[in-house]
């Protein structure tokens, strides 16, 4: 077996060294009741020649992103990634470390954190972040039990414009934590529709802006109508590239800003890992989740990091920790970083404003089809459309002539009696070739 | 100056007794880094969570030692922590409670018996 | 002969004064290169990508737009490459040397498996695009979940938890739901021994459980009359890490279960461990009811500098009809996803863990390193890790004091620091005068049971050769610190990229980022 360095010589040497005959010796204190002699009922091992043949078996029944016109969004977006960025983080350095626990052995870990960390702040507009938590579904579950420590309320009020996986993770969460939620039915361009529902109990009102069906809201009035209540804002966003075009959250007066960072520095995946961005007030910093990197000297008088303010971290506080989380999203968090390096602010900027002229030209494109609407009113790159039929059917029509057309509403909502929406979304790997064979392929299936 | 076993002081004044922790505790915890002392109007009974300290490497509950209304916090560890090391029994203190059961500072230990606790710990 | 002495010396020059020269005159130091943050090297007019110019934003997006910069700054590409590779030299990798982290299990990651994650079918596929065009992947998540089902002995398994503190906050909501399902949504207390991992107690009392503590025998293990005295008809479940944070056995296990389940309570186990018994024993013959497993310990994910793991939960049939959506079925036409709570074959799912499919990047990895070990490497697996880690505690047992020296141990060994008592020298001093010698130092003051622990866990990709440079290593410093070389300890690390840093500051004076008003440097009080 390649992987494992102990020859049968030396594994008799050792036992004779601990002093037992056989390795059964060392496994006495399994109940013989549990003890299996045989190996269990699966393969035995494989060389590498075997499992690349069948992995790249399994892989070649899937239909990868970049092999033709691909428009899905809903939360995850297919960017383009610099080569050096795999490259860098393949480093043994990064990739083989452990998260930073003895500080003058990791600065390079470190260093990258504190890095990461100023530029989520300066991204989103806050004056903190952390280094950051799984995804951004999961960070604004745990942005939503951090405004209840703040606030001490237990209510949280979610705008129908937030993606429902996210408000499905956020129920889960909340709904073993203690906490009411009250979600807003679906709805294209109401996030305003929360002030309404904030009162003494709120402890946070959650926003997504560019919603899930695209829509880009000013959220200040909403912030301080939550603000005057005593309550906190939180604002989603699915689409960090839309960053550096946007107003940030930080500009509209939020108090927790959380993202999906996927889009910057990493791949789809189909689904993770991904990164979640979570940056808020600098007042909140003790309650905030997750692992924080901080500045200090060493003994010569140097500038390093550390991990800091870890009295929140369930190592230390144990029951009475902010959150569970240990493991965090390191080296998508590193992809992250060093793809944004490589933007720098003039790169982000062009970028989003190269997305934006994507999508415009896709609405465009498809606003000509004969029973397609444009249902968003003012979008970054994603939008949705109303269609004839059902999007679902649509969609598997499209995928037989090689178009994966976008997300049906339905496949996030089933309830939502949208069946016939579907949200599209394109990027600067979209091309104007493919813009032109979607509408002509959704022309056809339409009309049929 | 009156003690708790979990090393909490009291000195009364009046009707209103102010709350530490000792100079053995400040030891314990090490480097204070964080102190969140209560707001004046809290109302709290003797043995209830009062306050939190925090060094680098653990986080306590600091409890009343005796029952009673918080008149004031010590807004100053907020920014200087560090006082809680330095002068754990004098400017390090955490809060000040006006008594509501003030039979209850009699019950507590005196000097010499809480050196004596120490002593067994 | 026509003589030519022009050229370089070709020996060192010993009159060169080993004195001076020591401190270099701009604080670089050969290969280990200083680097300024990316924030003070002036690139913010800078980019490092070349993208086709865009046209202005429409006007829907009047009063919409970002005002003012930014404040990124931006490094072309050879400027970036250098950043993070200097950067990157400041860290230590197991691809470096061992890293005994105890309870982390950093073992070797195979480069076949980054390659095989690559592969666009697997990398570059959207969690949303139609069921019918990620048919691979579809299965590539049932085979994982078959083999992971199959060495547990396990009936079930969700896939979707981000890591294993994510996993156990998994397992526990199905056993609050199959609690309330049942009439017993009374059940508030969660059982756990106090060597469990912080994550334990965190994850029971975010889901709103209370936690009461099982005391720990003498040799380490499960206080069985004080585990029966706690339980009762308010127990909704018991929280054991099995190996144990001791790295032992529970050899009581079977009756924990038998005792718990006799007072209507779950059995949740933290897999963290499991990398000590792959293929040799089966979680699902102890009467585990819900299990995590870090795919990034016992199935090599790479750690990456903290993240991101993975922490699938397999389940029992009284938990398996609560598992979180999405779940993976064989429908008419192949692999199928349920998606939502409620739906047909979800109807009783507790809800979402996250917002697609978990973490399948790492589902690549994990399975194509069970497909390279198989059956019998991963069995093989198990009774390595445990042999590497006694063949340490054998060889250090008379230099160093093992905290449980009777018995064989699991995966790790664990000493505390009685055999430092008089020296002068701590366990975070000796941890440090190890990283001058070129290792790791191992897991410390963890479990908080044992004083001063020291907890060991070489896993098996150590080769017989890389062990005895470390117990080498470890006596030599045993023997330094018995024999009054203290200098040696409470100074070190001398010879890493920084010497200890002054975490009171961090915390007390948090500074969080860069920030553009350039703020006095930091100085130790």
């Amino acid at each position: 077996m390649r992987y494992l360095p102990l020859t049968p010589e030396d594994r008799v040497e050792m036992l004779g060294a601990i002093g037992v005959k056989s390795i059964d010796d060392l496994f006495i204190d399994v109940p013989a009741s549990a003890q299996r002699s045989g190996t269990v009922d699966l393969p035995p091992h494989a060389g590498e020649i075997e499992v690349e043949r069948e992995m790249a078996g399994l892989a070649r029944r899937n239909r990868a992103a970049g092999e033709g016109p691909f428009f899905c969004g809903a939360g995850a977006y297919r960017h383009h990634v610099p080569a050096t960025v795999d490259h860098i983080i393949q480093r043994s350095e990064f990739l083989t470390s452990y998260t930073p626990y003895q500080p003058e052995i990791a600065q390079g870990t470190l260093q990258v954190l504190f890095e990461f960390q100023s530029q989520v702040a300066a991204l989103t507009g806050m004056e903190v972040a952390n280094a950051s938590l799984y995804d951004g579904s999961t960070g604004a579950a745990e942005a939503v039990m951090m405004a209840q420590r703040v606030t001490r309320r237990n209510k949280a009020v979610m705008s129908g414009g937030v993606h429902p996986h996210y408000v499905e993770t956020i129920e889960t969460l909340a709904h073993a934590a203690g906490v009411m939620t009250q979600a807003m039915a679906p709805a294209i361009d109401a996030e305003d529709a929360v002030i309404a529902a904030i009162d003494a109990d709120t402890a946070c009102v959650v926003v997504q802006t560019p919603n899930v069906f695209g829509t880009v809201t000013d959220v200040t009035k909403i912030a301080e109508a939550a603000q005057a209540a005593g309550a906190l804002l939180i604002v989603v966003t699915t689409e960090a590239v839309s960053y550096g075009l946007l107003k940030s959250p930080g500009e509209m007066g939020a108090d927790i800003a959380v993202a999906e960072g996927q889009s910057i520095g990493n791949g789809l995946n189909f689904g993770g890992p991904y990164v979640g961005l979570f940056a808020c007030k600098e007042k909140f910093v003790r309650q905030m989740p997750g692992r924080l990197c901080g500045e200090t000297v060493d003994a010569d008088g140097r500038r390093g990091f550390v991990l800091t303010l870890s009295t929140r971290e369930q190592h230390i506080r144990r029951d009475k920790a902010t959150s569970n989380i240990c493991t965090n999203s390191g080296l998508c968090a590193l992809a992250f970083s060093i793809h944004m390096s490589l933007l720098g602010e003039t790169g982000l900027r062009q970028l989003a404003a190269l997305n934006h002229q994507k999508a415009l030209a896709l609405r465009d494109a498809l606003k000509a089809v004969p029973g397609v609407e444009i249902l968003t009113p003012r979008f970054f790159n994603e939008f949705a459309i109303k269609l004839p039929k059902d999007a679902a059917e649509v969609v598997e029509t499209l995928a037989g002539h090689g178009v994966i057309a976008g997300v049906p509403f339905s496949r996030l909502d089933a309830g939502a009696g949208l069946d016939d929406v579907l949200l599209v979304a394109a990027t600067e790997t979209t091309l104007d070739i493919d813009i032109t064979f979607f509408a002509k392929i959704l022309t056809k299936a339409v009309a049929q | 100056m009156r003690f708790t076993k979990d090393h909490e002081w009291v000195i009364v004044q009046g009707d209103v007794a102010t709350v530490g922790i000792t100079a053995y505790a400040a030891e314990q915890l090490g480097d204070v880094v964080f102190v969140e002392t209560p707001e004046a109007g809290k109302v709290v009974k003797q043995g209830e969570q009062l306050a939190v300290v925090e060094s680098v490497k653990a986080a306590s509950d600091v409890y009343a030692p005796v029952s009673g209304e918080v008149v004031e916090g010590n807004a100053e560890l907020g920014d200087a922590p560090e006082t809680v090391n330095a002068l754990p029994e004098s400017g390090g203190w955490f809060a000040k409670i006006k008594l509501s059961n003030p039979a209850e500072v009699d019950a507590l230990m005196d000097r010499d018996a809480y050196e004596a606790f120490l002593s067994t710990l | 002969m026509s003589m030519n002495n022009v050229g370089r010396p070709t020996r060192p020059e010993t009159a060169n004064d080993a004195a001076t020269g020591h401190e270099t005159l701009t604080g670089g130091r050969g290969l280990l290169q200083d680097e300024a943050l990316i924030f003070e090297l002036d690139g913010w007019n800078k980019t490092g990508v070349d993208l086709p110019e865009a046209a202005a934003p429409s006007d829907d997006l009047a009063g919409l737009l970002r005002s003012g910069p930014i404040g990124l700054p931006g490094l072309s590409e050879p400027e970036a490459v250098r950043h993070y590779v200097r950067l990157s030299q400041k860290n230590h990798a197991i691809d470096l040397a061992l890293y005994p982290l105890g309870s982390c299990t950093m073992k070797h990651n195979p480069r076949l498996n980054e390659k095989m994650a690559r592969l666009p079918g697997f990398s570059d596929i959207h969690p949303l695009q139609p069921q019918s065009t990620v048919q691979g992947a579809l299965q590539l998540m049932d085979r994982l979940a078959h083999w992971l089902k199959t060495l547990t002995g396990m009936p079930a398994v969700a896939l979707t938890p981000k890591a294993g503190a994510h996993g156990e906050m998994c397992g526990m909501l199905a056993i609050r739901a199959a609690h309330e399902a049942n009439g017993q949504g009374h059940r508030k207390t969660v059982l756990a021994p106090t060597s469990a991992h912080g994550t334990n107690p965190a994850t029971a009392a975010f889901v709103g459980y209370t936690v009461v503590e099982i005391a720990q025998t003498e040799d380490g293990r499960v206080d069985m009359a004080d585990l029966e005295s706690k339980l009762g008809d308010h127990v909704a479940a018991i929280m054991v890490t099995n190996p144990n944070t001791c790295g032992l056995f529970e050899r009581d296990v079977v009756e924990i279960a038998r005792l718990t389940h006799a007072a209507g309570a779950y059995f949740y186990c933290d897999g963290a461990n499991f990398n000590a018994i792959v293929g040799r024993v089966r979680p699902g013959d102890l009467g585990v009811d819900a299990m995590h497993i870090n795919l990034h310990k016992t199935f090599s994910t790479p750690h990456g500098g903290g993240g991101p793991g993975a922490g699938p939960v397999v389940l029992s049939e009284a938990l398996a009809p609560f598992a979180p959506t999405p779940w993976l079925v064989h429908g008419h036409d192949g692999f199928a996803l349920v998606e939502h709570a409620g739906e047909e074959g979800a109807e009783t799912a507790f809800g979402r863990m996250s917002a697609f499919h978990g973490q399948m990047g790492m589902y690549v990895r994990a399975y194509a390193y069970m497909l390279s070990h198989g059956a019998d490497g991963l069995r093989q697996v198990a009774e390595d890790a445990v042999l590497n880690a006694n063949y340490i505690k054998a060889r250090l047992k008379d230099v160093m004091s093992p905290a449980f020296p009777d018995g064989p141990c699991m995966h790790e060994a664990l000493f505390d620091d009685s055999w430092l008592e008089g020296t002068g020298v701590t366990t975070l001093d000796f941890a440090k005068a190890m990283i001058d010698e070129g290792f790791h130092p191992m897991t410390m003051y963890f479990p908080l049971v044992v004083h001063g622990a020291m907890l060991i866990e070489p896993t098996e990709t150590e080769s017989k050769q890389e062990l005895d440079r470390f117990i080498e290593a470890l006596r030599l410093l045993a023997g330094a610190a018995k024999t009054g070389d203290t200098e040696r300890f409470k100074g070190a690390p001398f010879h890493a990229p920084l010497r200890r840093l002054d975490e009171t500051l961090a915390a007390r004076k948090p500074r969080l980022r860069w920030k553009p008003v350039a703020a006095a440097p930091l100085a130790a009080e």
